[in-house]
């Protein structure tokens, strides 16, 4: 069945009759990433006015896998158990070389998280249940048919003018969130524009309903003799959804490839039959971009908006997610006047990192998928001539490096003899405990986490102590007997140690917040 | 210093140059392109140092 669209109610804003005092925050874009960070600052305590030029959820599926350190923050955010309950929990790829089966993978989730390694679940679903949470949210005002028409800022606020069914009016705040996509009109208005790479390359992205009995795995071929010397994936979505992408090439029209009479054939050569429904379609060109600064003074970027990457490697909706998780408590420490506006800088500097990692991932997968003539064509070809006979090169064959958390640059203390995996700069392992899981626990405040010994007493930070499980030693101990771990807000560790005095944590809880 | 080593250090090199002559034999270009991609790619995995390769790289452009 296909999902029913119900639009959101629009009511006329305050704004409209009379000028609102100035918000803290303004967010423009109501989609996952936009609605996640109204919840992450509700979360911290910030208030937040979000606006949508539209009043439906994104139409056709769009982002569909969700990885596991998403459903970590949607979890925080409220709506974790329900997407990995609607969700296809996933860990199987399949790569086909031809018509021949070159290599697979199994993503074995590691056990002892409380979230799977990936789940497939529709954007459509995602951000319906992200707005039930946030219209349930009294900290959040979620205004439909809202569109921002210019955006302005100086030394102390941004002011936004937005048109409505009912006329223009404008809005003061002190940040202005622009998490309205990849084609950003907020971009757009303040003149700025992405750096990096367009690929000259086009996929159509196809989503089918039927009845079939394919497991949930992700296939993916590389020259198939139904779609001859160009890539395809088929990918499983609850209700019985289909994600199927074709490779076109550079020299089709968009527009001609979109049409039901051209998509149809081709699905039909994919599945090998006619019996389904096409429930959208969209031509995509692959890009790797993304603008040179996130934080433009009292402008922030998040999500598309501030980086574009082709989609193989789930690191658009999921990347977003990480900014997201990056920037809630930071901006509300600056808010709070906990930190000066320093602290805002390291958003800049970390998720740039992150980008660049997902950018770097994406352009090696993209540059294998779509090899231009000459070189990259023969040694793409020959990794995949050789992956039939030699172990080593089936891991060479890359139809997109699946995302994980980058691990930021750290410069707090650290333990080397602790385990690699939660060095400073890496996200926490989950872990389970008696009575839940550790990043439950640990939830979004600056934590001191005691392993197998006091923690110091320290200002400004709760202390957790955890009964040291198997789990809990491989992930955070090692071969050592005791350590201490600062974590931050955004559950990232900022220091650890195996046996710190309270100066010591002290001094890091302060570099955190200075965002050193 | 270098990673790399770049002076002699395959005892009989005549003999493995004509092995290698010898596979490419009868095959035409686009054959022979296949095979030394293969080649490299089979090395590289073999010596399984980066350095090492990124220096060879270095050479093979000077």
């Amino acid at each position: 069945m296909p999902y029913d669209y119900r639009p959101f109610e629009y009511t006329a804003p305050a704004g409209l009759t009379a000028p609102e005092p100035r918000h803290k925050v303004v967010i423009v874009g109501a989609g996952p990433i936009g609605v996640a960070m109204a919840l992450e600052l509700a979360n911290h305590g910030i208030p937040s006015v979000v606006l949508d030029d539209n009043n439906v959820v994104s139409v056709g599926s769009r982002a569909i896998c969700w990885s596991k350190r998403s459903l970590e923050i949607l979890d925080r955010l409220g709506v974790g158990d329900k997407s990995v309950e609607k969700g296809v929990t996933w860990k199987v790829g399949r790569t086909f070389h031809r018509d021949t089966e070159v290599f697979n993978f199994d993503l074995l989730p590691e056990a002892g998280h409380k979230m799977p390694a990936f789940v497939n679940l529709q954007q459509y679903y995602v951000e319906e249940y992200l707005v039930e949470a946030a219209l349930a949210n009294e900290m959040i005002d979620l205004r439909f048919k809202n569109k921002v028409v210019t955006v302005h800022q100086d030394a102390d606020e941004a002011r936004v003018d937005i048109e409505t069914p009912d006329g223009i009016y404008s809005l003061t705040c002190d940040y202005l969130i622009a998490c309205d996509g990849a084609r950003s009109p907020v971009r757009h208005m303040m003149g700025l524009d992405f750096d990096g790479e367009l690929f000259e390359e086009r996929f159509l992205i196809a989503d089918i309903e039927m009845t079939a009995d394919t497991p949930s795995e992700r296939w993916f071929w590389f020259e198939p003799t139904f779609h001859p010397g160009q890539s395809a994936l088929l990918h499983k979505q609850p209700d019985n959804i289909y994600r199927i992408d074709l490779q076109l090439g550079w020299d089709t029209d968009p527009e001609e490839e979109k049409q039901p009479e051209k998509v149809i054939p081709r699905i039909e050569k994919v599945v090998g039959h006619s019996d389904f429904r096409l429930d959208w379609v969209s031509v995509y060109t692959f890009q790797c971009r993304r603008l040179k600064n996130f934080v433009h003074d009292r402008v922030l970027f998040v999500g598309d908006s501030a980086h574009v990457v082709s989609p193989f490697g789930a690191r658009g909706g999921n990347g977003g997610l990480q900014d997201v998780d990056n920037l809630g408590w930071k901006l509300a420490a600056v808010l709070e006047g906990r930190a000066d506006r320093d602290l805002l800088a390291t958003y800049d500097t970390e998720r740039t990192y992150g980008s660049d990692e997902n950018i770097m991932n994406s352009t090696r997968s993209t540059r294998f998928m779509t090899p231009a003539d000459g070189a990259e064509r023969l040694f793409r070809d020959q990794v995949l001539a050789l992956a039939s006979k030699a172990p080593f090169a089936r891991s060479w064959v890359n139809s997109g490096r699946l995302s994980v958390p980058c691990v930021y640059p750290a410069n707090g203390p650290d333990a080397p003899s602790l385990p690699k995996g939660t060095r400073p700069g890496a996200v926490a392992a989950d872990a389970p405990l008696d009575n839940g899981w550790l990043l439950g626990a640990l939830g979004g405040k600056v934590t001191v986490l005691a392993l197998g010994c006091d923690a110091p007493q320290v200002d400004g930070a709760e202390v957790l102590s955890v009964p040291l499980t198997d789990t809990i030693r491989a992930r955070y101990l090692g071969e050592a007997s005791q350590a201490v771990y600062l974590i931050r807000p955004d559950q990232v560790v900022a220091a650890r140690w195996l046996s710190p005095d309270a100066d010591a944590i002290s001094r890091e809880i302060e570099t955190m917040w200075k965002g050193k | 210093m270098m990673a790399l080593i770049d002076t002699p250090n395959l005892a009989d090199h005549d003999a493995f140059y004509e092995e290698l002559l010898a596979a490419h034999k009868g095959l035409t270009e686009a054959e022979s392109h296949a095979l030394n991609a293969q080649l490299v790619l089979i090395l590289a995995n073999h010596i399984g140092d980066r350095k090492v390769l990124t220096e060879a790289l270095a050479l093979a452009k000077r």
